[in-house]
């Protein structure tokens, strides 16, 4: 066996040379930190070798293992702003893996690999209103997008977020709505669909939001993260509001394997979601038959 | 490159002087026809054959491959550790022999696929080790094949060596470095005459009229078909009638999908992640967490299935995605084959465009 080097360049320099390199072999990284958002979501933070830099951009994803267990795709949290010796990762339970994941502590190795895919292409965005919809889990690769955002902000004209969860109990990231609420450089409007006694907020899906915001569809950008459903809704909305489909981005969610172009399971109709997406803009996907 | 003679009673020779220092595969007859195999003993190989149960793309990318070994266990604190080690699995000197066109095709393209974008070691590096040796055909070796409308019936680039068989002798052409040294070191040939060459362009020419059509439209036709066509009601029809069993994507010489899981071992510390073939056929290949599927029907897989095979590898590695070679429809026991279902496709299209 090959001892697994946790730190400095240097040793991940002698792992290299020992062994040939393989695209499917993920990197031991150390989990500092865990978070619970909700039953359902914990935030991870997570540190590379060394305390060396992901380089992602918002929108991407990195493959993350559990030797024995298996392997899944998810999406970095934080922006690349806030991404220094550690990223987050904010991971739902669903099934085998993500369970197992939810037992992990800090100082437990998880493995990672990537980041893949292609991201939103941050200038696109830039002197431009950004509109964010996203649903559910949505939020946790928005934040992605909204941070680097916020930390650019001279970069961006408006920041408008737009936030659908099913309940109350399942809304994510409650301090950091409350800042964003607190700042005036960014509307956040949260709806949910069922709410309970406490809930004094919007209630219905998403797209009730819409009426509520004005924009201006000649320098506006959106970005729709969420739920597959949620697509076909939202950019009804959008599309209402006067912007083009080139105007819309979205991020798709398929199964994964591999993550590099080779498996297949994330075809969309020609193209690997894994590389070319998982973000594509509406434009893009109507010429897709089997996008939505 | 260069062409040289092989004398026919010298291919014995060839494979004996080879199997020490190499792994040596071939067409075997087997109880249920031929098969790529190990050759044991030299006087098995047949250089004339029906098409194979599989391709040779086993050699490849093996039906299942390690790719890496792990270890888990936990530290004095408690804390999780683990450890993985990359496996390059059947990584060996190897020379397949016989391996017909269409199957070169589909090595074309799996050689297209792994190589750009992400390299996959693991491929590469089997592949680096691996002689293939062609033989050209000269006689359609199976009903089913429609190679001669899918352009496959010339030897594409990715043969070390090629044979040909003209009057009683092996001509073989050498297609790359490495092969001619393998040919030079192992065998016992003379370099071919003018008149072999000669002999060589005329066996090649004449092979053709022995193959018959079986598409009625040109393979470049085909991405336009299949576009004109994503919403044909034959997609249901096929739907209806697939067992979704998955039997043509494993024997397809250009299905390269696979799944990936882990094992581990009896202790629950040590195990290894592994891939295997998977087929777009079955229901779970599109399935995502939250029970969501992007092809829900058996309709919508084996349209993405034609779609693959006659356009989308076209419009992503430059290359048709059939070979031509018919193993899906023996394999299918519903009977579905692409040549009947293209040609139907063809004629609604042309009745439409009639109207
Ligand atoms: C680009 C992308 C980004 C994602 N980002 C996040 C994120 O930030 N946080 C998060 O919690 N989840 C994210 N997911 C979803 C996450 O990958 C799945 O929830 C996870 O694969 C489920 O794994 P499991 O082993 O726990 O579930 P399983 O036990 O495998 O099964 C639960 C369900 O997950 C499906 N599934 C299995 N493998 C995959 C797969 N590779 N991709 C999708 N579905 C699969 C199964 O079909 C089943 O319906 C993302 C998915 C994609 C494609
Ligand atoms: S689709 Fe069928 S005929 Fe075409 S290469 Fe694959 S197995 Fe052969
Ligand atoms: S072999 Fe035939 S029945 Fe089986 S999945 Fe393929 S098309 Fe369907
Ligand atoms: S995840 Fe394997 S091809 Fe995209």
């Amino acid at each position: 066996m090959v001892e697994v080097f946790e730190d400095a360049a240097v040793s991940e320099a002698a792992y290299v040379e020992e062994v040939m390199p393989s695209i499917y072999l993920p990197t031991v990284a150390k989990i500092i930190k865990v978070r619970t958002e909700t039953e359902m979501e914990k935030v991870f933070t997570v540190r590379l070798p060394g305390g060396r830099p992901l380089g992602h951009a918002p929108g991407q994803f990195v493959m993350v293992s559990l030797p024995g267990i298996g392997e899944a795709p998810i999406s970095v949290m934080s922006s690349p702003s806030r991404t220094h010796e550690t990223f987050e990762l904010c991971i739902r339970r669903v099934g085998n893996l993500t369970n197992s994941l939810h037992k992990l502590l800090p100082g437990d190795d998880i493995g990672i690999r990537g980041p893949f895919a292609r991201g939103f292409p941050m200038d696109v965005f830039k002197k431009k209103d950004v509109i964010v919809a996203a649903g559910g889990l949505g939020l946790a690769p928005a934040r992605s997008f909204i941070d680097e955002i916020l930390d650019n902000r001279d970069d961006y004209g408006r920041l408008i977020v737009l936030y659908g969860a099913r309940n109350p109990s399942e809304i994510l990231f409650r301090d950091e709505l409350r800042k964003w609420r607190m700042r005036d450089d960014i509307d956040l409007l949260v709806t949910v669909d069922r709410p309970d006694e406490s809930w004094v907020g919007h209630i219905g899906v998403i797209t009730r939001l819409f009426p509520r915001v004005e924009i201006n569809p000649a320098k506006a950008m959106a970005v729709t993260i969420g739920p597959p459903i949620m697509y076909r809704f939202v950019t009804v909305e959008l599309l209402g509001k006067g912007l083009s489909p080139d105007q819309i981005w979205m991020s798709f969610e398929r199964r994964m394997k591999c993550g590099v172009g080779k498996c297949g399971h994330c075809q969309v109709n020609y193209r690997y979601s894994c590389q070319e997406g998982p973000s594509w803009t509406y434009a893009e996907a109507l010429a897709f038959e089997e996008a939505l | 490159m260069s062409l040289y003679v092989l004398a026919k009673e010298k291919l014995t020779g060839f494979v004996e002087a080879l199997q020490p220092n190499f792994r040596v595969v071939g067409p075997v007859r087997t109880q249920h026809g031929y098969a790529f195999d190990d050759i044991t003993d030299a006087a098995q190989l047949e250089l004339i054959y029906p098409t194979t149960i599989l391709p040779p793309k086993k050699y490849f990318l093996p039906q299942r491959e390690t790719l890496f070994k792990f270890h888990t266990d936990s530290d004095e604190q408690g804390s999780r550790r683990m450890k993985m080690e990359p496996v390059f699995q059947d990584v060996q000197p190897t020379v397949i022999f016989g391996v017909h066109t269409c199957d070169m095709n589909g090595i074309l393209l799996y050689d297209r696929m792994f190589e750009t974008g992400y390299q996959d070691e693991h491929y590469i590096a089997r592949r680096e080790q691996t002689y293939v040796i062609g033989v050209e055909c000269l006689s359609p070796c199976d009903d089913a094949s429609f190679c001669k409308d899918m352009g496959t019936l010339t030897a594409p680039p990715v043969y070390d060596l090629h044979i040909t068989e003209v009057d009683g002798l092996y001509l073989v052409d050498t297609g790359s470095e490495k092969g001619e040294q393998l040919l030079l070191k192992y065998a016992e040939v003379k370099m071919a005459t003018t008149e072999d060459i000669r002999q060589l362009g005329q066996s090649l020419s004449s092979k053709w009229p022995r193959f018959r059509h079986r598409l009625k439209m040109g393979k470049d036709q085909l991405p336009s078909l299949l576009t004109i066509n994503y919403g044909a009601n034959t997609w249901d029809e096929l739907g209806a009638k697939c067992l979704a069993c998955g039997s043509c994507t494993s024997v397809c010489p250009t299905c390269f999908c696979f799944d990936v899981q882990d094992e581990v071992d009896i202790s629950m510390e040590d195990g290894e992640r592994f891939r295997q073939w998977d087929s777009c056929q079955l229901y779970e290949f599109a399935l995502v967490a939250g029970g969501h599927n992007f092809r829900d029907s058996k309709a919508s897989r084996i349209r993405h299935r034609f779609m693959r095979k006659a356009k989308y590898n076209q419009q992503v590695h430059g290359l048709i995605g059939c070979t031509g070679c018919g193993r899906c429809e023996r394999a299918c026991l519903a009977h579905i084959a692409i040549p009947t279902t293209l040609n139907a496709l063809y004629e609604e299209t042309q009745i439409d465009a009639g109207r």
